[in-house]
């Protein structure tokens, strides 16, 4: 079990890696064995995931060097420098593992019936491991170029299943945007990367903070770190392509993409924080950013407010909170020069933002799900043709009503606890903020209610005669995510002091992330 | 002769292709041009990466009649390499999606053969 | 179908790019070159007899099953590798000093030993197999689909 746990890093990326590519294969003989193959080898992920949080929470910081005589020898006997590719896991990285393990089991399982009349399964389980694969190596990897391979492996990925239905042209349409963004920004991130690697001579995110000193080509290459972060979770004025893209893709890969936008969110942290961690302008790039997520907040909700589409409605609201997660980090971050503040609200601004994370990536796809779901029997995706659907519907509707009361942050849900967080602590830096993100809040409860009670409410249409409850495994993949919400409905401090604080704290200090790599040295 | 080229051409060089891809990528309307101009980002970043890996005075680490002196250690082009197998396989998706854009639409005009829109 | 000149001409000349691919593969720890650039090389020659033959030609030749067994085949096999040395660490060369591949190349100047480099060259031959089915699928998908047919499961 020990040795487990010490290559629980590099297998919990390569396992669906290489069940990705074994479903083809076993695919060709039986359709049963090869959904019994995605679903088991994503258990035992989600179980090696949740084994190394409670290691890293006991013991530290786990570092991986591949290719070494030992897992922690990431500087060899003779150099001075970290020479291989290094993983390495703390606080924040793990906690992301932990949502991208619960997200994609869930949505592995939705996509088993979801998906069940397409041709072509194969390459969509196939594709669906590829994506989980890319998003578990941009959490957990300690080294800049390997996050530049995992990020585009996800985003080709994630393309790919968005144009996965052929026969409609929106779906073509949105993956081309889709990939198109993801292009620019990965070529934008590689540029940055090789202004780093000119002057400093390594690729290895511990080695270059030590190093790191605030040239102007640093300052361009943050820059352009951000500006290909930002676009690629659609922070305004770059959220164009945002709704396009997840509004026609099949449900369970929508799910999927907004973790996938929160790992991209992650990459931007841990830039941030880590790699210009002793040197950045704190105040200056916190203001920017906070400005910019004011902005995603107000203007994601209001475009929602009239949308008759319903995923392309929802996919607004992602955006807007997108940005709540931006404010709470930005406020963090603003402060991050001054001890006194940070430990008075900094600090709790930043455990609002991340615990705003892990709410959103609950009852997000949550409310994605329960889209697809309206989309599986009725075919349409427009709430002006959809009505009274709660008579046949019932799982779906409670569901729906669970998503809507944690995003419009009604107590004593989940959304409530982080809202709260992050509008006490946000309130003492300046108030703007926290009136903003009360009005945005307010308006999102108005538009979700207008949805429900146009797609559920009412009488029974004659068309949607046949309509009946999804099946079972949508069902259940949906009860995964909700069973998630209601756990931490429940226990909110549990959740804030093992999870959320660690994560906070490690962004904070980047000190252990250091030393854990170059201090040792033999 | 060598001697008189300054050292920077390379990177101007890369400097203009992305600058142009830029411009394409922002202002063109035909949906293969904007491929186009994506294949011409990337072989800017490329130069870029490969033109900052010269090390003056170094040879190949290849061990085949080697002449004398250091030999480098070649992680830029590694990294050129990758670029380049990745935007292999992101252009020939993106040109998929185009032909089934243009078969559904008719028309390769980014303009026309928009269907979602608000 | 092109005339009968270009036809024959192509017949003659996919025998030598295929062993340049190979030989581009194979000695890829010691020259330039390796898994993908030799891939690249041999369906370079595959798209020549693609230009030369019609796409319908072709897709009797290389059936879309084969290409996808050869394809996932040469996935698992390189991490199957990966996987060989996961008693020490992941990705270990467990090859070097043991007879298969392990030698160690002296310091200087001189020919090259193939023998040398541990797993390395048997990466370079499961990543040169994936390429080859991979990007040649690629190929033969583009071609049909633009000649007005889809490739269905």
């Amino acid at each position: 079990m020990a040795a487990l746990i010490t290559h629980s890093p590099i297998l919990i990326i390569v396992i669906p890696l290489l069940a990705a590519f074994l479903t083809p294969l076993i695919g060709m003989t039986s359709r049963k064995a090869r959904n019994v193959l995605v679903v088991v080898s994503l258990v035992f992920v989600a179980f090696l995931v949740f084994a190394l949080a409670r290691d890293i929470s006991i013991n530290g910081i786990h570092v991986y060097t591949l290719g070494a005589t030992s897992p922690d020898l990431s500087i060899p006997t003779g150099f001075m420098v970290p020479v291989r590719i290094i993983l390495e896991v703390d606080g924040m990285s793990v906690f992301f593992g932990i949502i991208w393990a619960i997200v994609s089991l869930a949505a592995a399982i939705y996509s088993l019936s979801h998906i069940a009349s397409e041709t072509g399964q194969n390459r969509f389980f196939t594709l669906l491991l590829l994506m989980v694969t890319g998003g578990f190596g941009m959490m957990f990897t300690g080294d800049l170029f390997n996050l530049f391979v995992f990020l585009e492996i996800a985003s080709i990925a994630g393309a790919a299943l968005i144009a996965f239905r052929t026969k409609f042209a929106d779906t073509q349409e949105g993956g081309f945007k889709y990939i198109v963004v993801s292009a620019i920004a990965s070529l934008m991130v590689l540029f940055a990367i090789g202004l780093l690697y000119a002057q400093y001579n390594s690729l290895n995110i511990a080695y270059l903070a030590q190093v790191i000193q605030y040239t102007t080509l640093d300052k361009i290459a943050l820059g352009l770190f951000l500006i290909a972060f930002a676009m690629k979770t659609g922070m305004v004025p770059l959220h164009l392509w945002f709704p396009d893209a997840y509004s026609v893709a099949p449900a369970s890969i929508t799910g999927m993409l907004v973790i996938t936008s929160h790992a991209c969110m992650y990459a931007a942290f841990r830039i941030c924080f880590t790699l210009y961690g002793g040197v950045i302008n704190a105040p200056v790039v916190g203001w920017i950013i906070i400005i910019f997520g004011l902005l995603t907040m107000f203007v994601g909700v209001t475009m929602a407010v009239f949308q008759k589409d319903v995923m392309r409605f929802m996919s607004y609201h992602a955006i807007s909170q997108l940005g709540y997660m931006w404010v709470g980090v930005g406020v963090g971050l603003a402060v991050l020069g001054n001890p006194g503040l940070l430990a008075t609200y900094g600090r709790d601004a930043m455990s609002g933002g991340i615990f705003h994370i892990l709410n959103h990536a609950l009852y997000k796809p949550l409310l994605f799900f329960t889209g697809g779901a309206l989309f599986h029997y009725t075919g349409t995706r427009d709430l002006t043709k959809m009505g009274g659907l709660a008579h046949k519907m019932k799982w779906t509707t409670i569901l729906y009503i669970i998503g809507t009361l944690s995003i419009s942050g009604i107590p004593p849900l989940n959304g409530f606890s982080s809202k709260i967080l992050i509008y006490e602590s946000v309130y003492q830096f300046n108030p703007i903020l926290t009136i903003t993100g009360i009005i945005v809040s307010i308006l999102t409860l108005a538009s979700f209610t207008k949805a429900f009670h146009s797609a559920f409410m009412g009488a029974e249409l004659p068309e949607y005669k046949e309509v009946k409850e999804v099946p079972r495994s949508m069902i259940i993949g949906m009860v995964i995510l909700a069973a998630g919400i209601v756990f931490v409905t429940l226990f909110p401090s549990l959740i804030v002091d093992w999870i959320i604080h660690p994560a906070a704290d490690a962004l904070i200090d980047p000190g252990p992330y250091i030393s854990a790599v170059t201090g040792a040295i033999p | 002769m060598m001697e008189y080229i300054p050292l920077d051409f390379p990177f101007l060089a890369a400097a203009l292709l992305v600058g142009i891809s830029f411009y394409i990528i922002i202002f063109k309307k035909n949906l293969i041009k904007l491929i186009m101009g994506i294949a011409m980002l990337a072989a800017g970043v490329n130069l870029f990466l490969v033109s900052l890996g010269y090390r003056a005075g170094g040879t190949a680490p290849i061990y085949t009649d080697v002449p004398e002196g250091p030999m480098v250690m070649s992680v830029p082009q590694a990294l050129t390499l990758t670029s380049i197998v990745i935007n292999v396989a992101v252009l020939a998706l993106m040109l998929t999606m185009v032909i089934r854009i243009y078969r559904h639409t008719g028309s390769l005009d980014s303009e026309k053969s928009r269907r979602l829109k608000g | 179908m092109l005339t009968k000149i270009v036809r024959t001409v192509a017949n003659q000349l996919i025998l030598f790019i295929v062993i340049f691919g190979l030989y581009v593969i194979v000695h890829g720890h010691i020259t330039p070159g390796g898994g993908f650039q030799g891939g690249a090389v041999v369906v370079s020659g595959i798209v020549m007899l693609l230009v030369a033959f019609s796409s319908q030609e072709l897709k009797k030749l290389l059936r879309e099953r084969v290409l996808s067994i050869v394809e996932s085949s040469g996935a698992v096999i390189f991490i199957g590798l990966a996987f060989a040395g996961i008693g020490t660490v992941f990705f270990y060369n467990l090859l070097v000093g043991t007879p298969i591949f392990g030698r160690v190349p002296a310091i200087g100047p001189g020919p090259g030993d193939i023998w040398t480099g541990g797993v390395i060259p048997l990466m370079n031959f499961a990543v040169g197999l994936k390429v080859i089915a991979g990007l040649s699928a690629v190929v033969l998908a583009l071609a049909l689909f633009s000649g007005g047919e889809e490739v269905e499961e």
